[in-house]
């Protein structure tokens, strides 16, 4: 068993009377990608923002490297780094500048600054746009330079805060590319992100954060096996059909959306068979789909554990 | 330990200074907006409403040291807007994750607005020049003046940092500066307090801005100061002082946020 960088034991947080995190534990060992996922308002960025001594628990024991963030929160900061949710760059500098600006207030030497601002450059593919202004950047460029300034000093462990919302499919593809060729060279990384896909692609540990807890963790692989690969979704024009063909099929059930989600092999003569089960009980659906299994599902198939009576009756 | 973390702290500043200086000139609007104002507001009192409003001089001798005052509360009021973006945009946030002072981080902002105030004030002075202002001061005195300029200046551009901390959009620092803007028309900047209603006179007699006109007005014209000048460094220095900790103070609150 590797070491922990990023040991959480406990961690509560409240906002007023409402409950943010409602003891989050988990560990991350070095060098790897530790994947946060969960729905807007699962409390991914509070928890995020507690590991980077932005904000205190109110309750649990947070530590990096063996340093207690809320206090000895000076140590912590001198181990990691963070990139928000909007790129913390700074429009009217240049991409150089901002690199050069964010070395020196980190407290390297003349000669790192420039050094390092030029590997950054040349890593993150910004040299054509070095001298230009950031305000002039694409997303996908300020992102890039974001994630950049963040590694200047070296940091052991970053944070990066759903690096990839709002960014089109190929940015998003180059900045897994990035986020892995980072953890290769023994960075420990942890992001948060909603999109299965992402934590898929990239996470070694994923955590499923919801209602503020930790719902279920493993690797992409375990989750997966949990919601089945292939998904069919049924849709009927009224309750009662929905309803006799959850009961004949199993599955989950969507009341709203009158319609039954499940696990399918996906092959021809299965599909054969559950339209012609339908058909003899004299069940007609109004459209079917197939799809990937989704947070959605993971969520469903997680918490239909203990709630599946409650579920099914609507 | 100490004498490392003063060191870091200076150079820290410096940095935050020389983005901010960069920041003076590309952002151009912000430049030429604090530059014409100032200007404008000269012509327009000099020229417009100058003939109607006694004042016991040449109205222009009169007013260029409101006008001053009122270029110089503008120029500063820039940096509630800068503050704020730095916060929305979530440098701030990044700072706070990185092992700095706080405040020498404020300080870049604060000599920034300081450097393009300069640079405001002196054009308006030069166009008031040009307009038949005609100070009756030595050197020594246009040295007192710059002296309470840049106390004014330090203080009120430490006031708007703190409302830039304070506010959480960039339309609401720009809002929440205006009444800040407002006091040099209700004091004794551009016409006498006595020819106001006598409750407005009361505020007016008493409000930091007139004891401030009054020093600068009798270092450059040779008007009676009184004990103007006591009271003016008494306000501001009080302001500065208070200001500096609570923008520190805000800085540093959102932790337990």
């Amino acid at each position: 068993m590797p070491e922990s960088v990023i040991s959480v034991k406990n961690i509560k947080k409240n906002y007023g009377k409402k409950t943010v995190l409602n003891g989050i534990q988990f560990e991350v060992p070095k060098g790897s990608i530790f994947a946060l996922l969960g729905e807007n308002g699962a409390g991914k960025t509070t928890m995020v923002r507690i590991l980077s001594t932005l904000i205190q628990a109110d309750g649990g024991v947070a530590t990096i490297g063996g340093y207690d963030t809320s206090r000895e929160s000076a140590s912590v900061k001198k181990l990691i780094s963070l990139t928000g949710q909007y790129a913390a760059v700074d429009g009217l500098l240049t991409g150089e500048e901002n690199l050069l600006m964010m070395g020196r207030l980190n407290h390297l030497d003349r000669q790192t600054v420039k050094k390092r601002t030029a590997e950054l450059l040349e890593q993150f593919d910004l040299k054509d746009a070095a001298k230009k202004r950031a305000q002039s950047y694409s997303g996908g460029m300020r992102r890039r330079l974001d994630i950049a300034i963040s590694l200047i000093a070296d940091p052991k462990v970053i944070f990066l805060d759903e690096p990839t919302t709002g960014l089109d499919p190929r940015s998003r593809k180059n900045m897994w590319r990035m986020i892995q060729r980072l953890a290769e060279n023994g960075v420990t990384i942890f992001l948060t992100t909603q999109y299965l896909e992402e934590a898929d692609q990239l996470a070694d540990k994923i955590a499923v954060i919801s209602g503020g807890k930790i719902v279920e963790e493993g690797t992409a692989e375990e989750l997966k096996r949990m919601v089945g690969e292939e998904k069919i979704e049924f849709t009927f024009a009224d309750l009662p059909s929905c309803q006799k063909a959850r009961d004949l099929f199993g599955g989950q059930m969507d009341v709203n959306e009158r319609s039954v989600i499940m696990t399918t092999e996906g092959t021809p003569e299965n599909m054969r068979r559950l339209l012609n089960a339908l058909h003899e009980h004299g069940i007609e659906p109004v459209s079917f789909i197939f799809r990937k299994p989704t947070l959605d599902d993971v969520f469903m198939e997680i918490t239909s554990d203990d709630k599946k009576g409650a579920v099914v009756s609507g | 330990m100490g004498e490392t973390k003063w060191y870091w702290a200076i150079l820290d500043g410096w940095t935050m200074s020389v983005r901010s200086l960069k920041h003076i000139f590309r952002e151009a609007e912000s430049l030429v907006m604090a530059i014409g104002l100032p200007v404008a507001i000269m012509i327009m009192f000099v020229y417009v409403f100058g003939g109607a409003i006694q004042t016991g001089t040449d109205y222009v001798n009169y007013v260029v040291p409101g006008v001053i005052i009122t270029c110089v509360g503008f120029g500063s009021s820039i940096i509630a807007l800068s503050v704020t973006q730095d916060m929305v945009s979530g440098l701030f946030e990044r700072f706070r994750t990185m092992p700095l002072l706080p405040s020498s981080l404020m300080v870049g902002h604060v000599i920034g607005g300081f450097v393009r105030n300069v640079i405001a004030t002196t054009v308006a002075i030069l166009v008031a020049f040009l307009i038949g202002f005609q100070p009756d001061a030595g050197w020594l005195e246009w040295l007192g003046a710059a002296g309470v300029l840049t106390l004014f200046m330090l203080s009120i551009s430490w006031v708007f940092v703190v409302f830039g901390l304070l506010v959480k959009s960039v339309e609401a620092a720009n809002a929440i500066t205006f009444p800040m803007l407002f006091l040099p028309y209700l004091s004794s900047a551009f016409v006498p307090t006595e020819t106001m209603p006598s409750w407005l006179h009361a505020f007016a007699e008493n409000q930091p801005m007139t004891p401030l006109i009054e020093t600068l007005r009798g270092l450059l014209l040779g008007t009676p100061i009184g004990h103007n000048h006591w009271l003016m460094i008494a306000w501001f220095g009080g302001l500065l002082i208070v200001s500096m900790i609570t923008a520190t103070l805000l800085f540093k609150r959102r932790k337990s946020e």
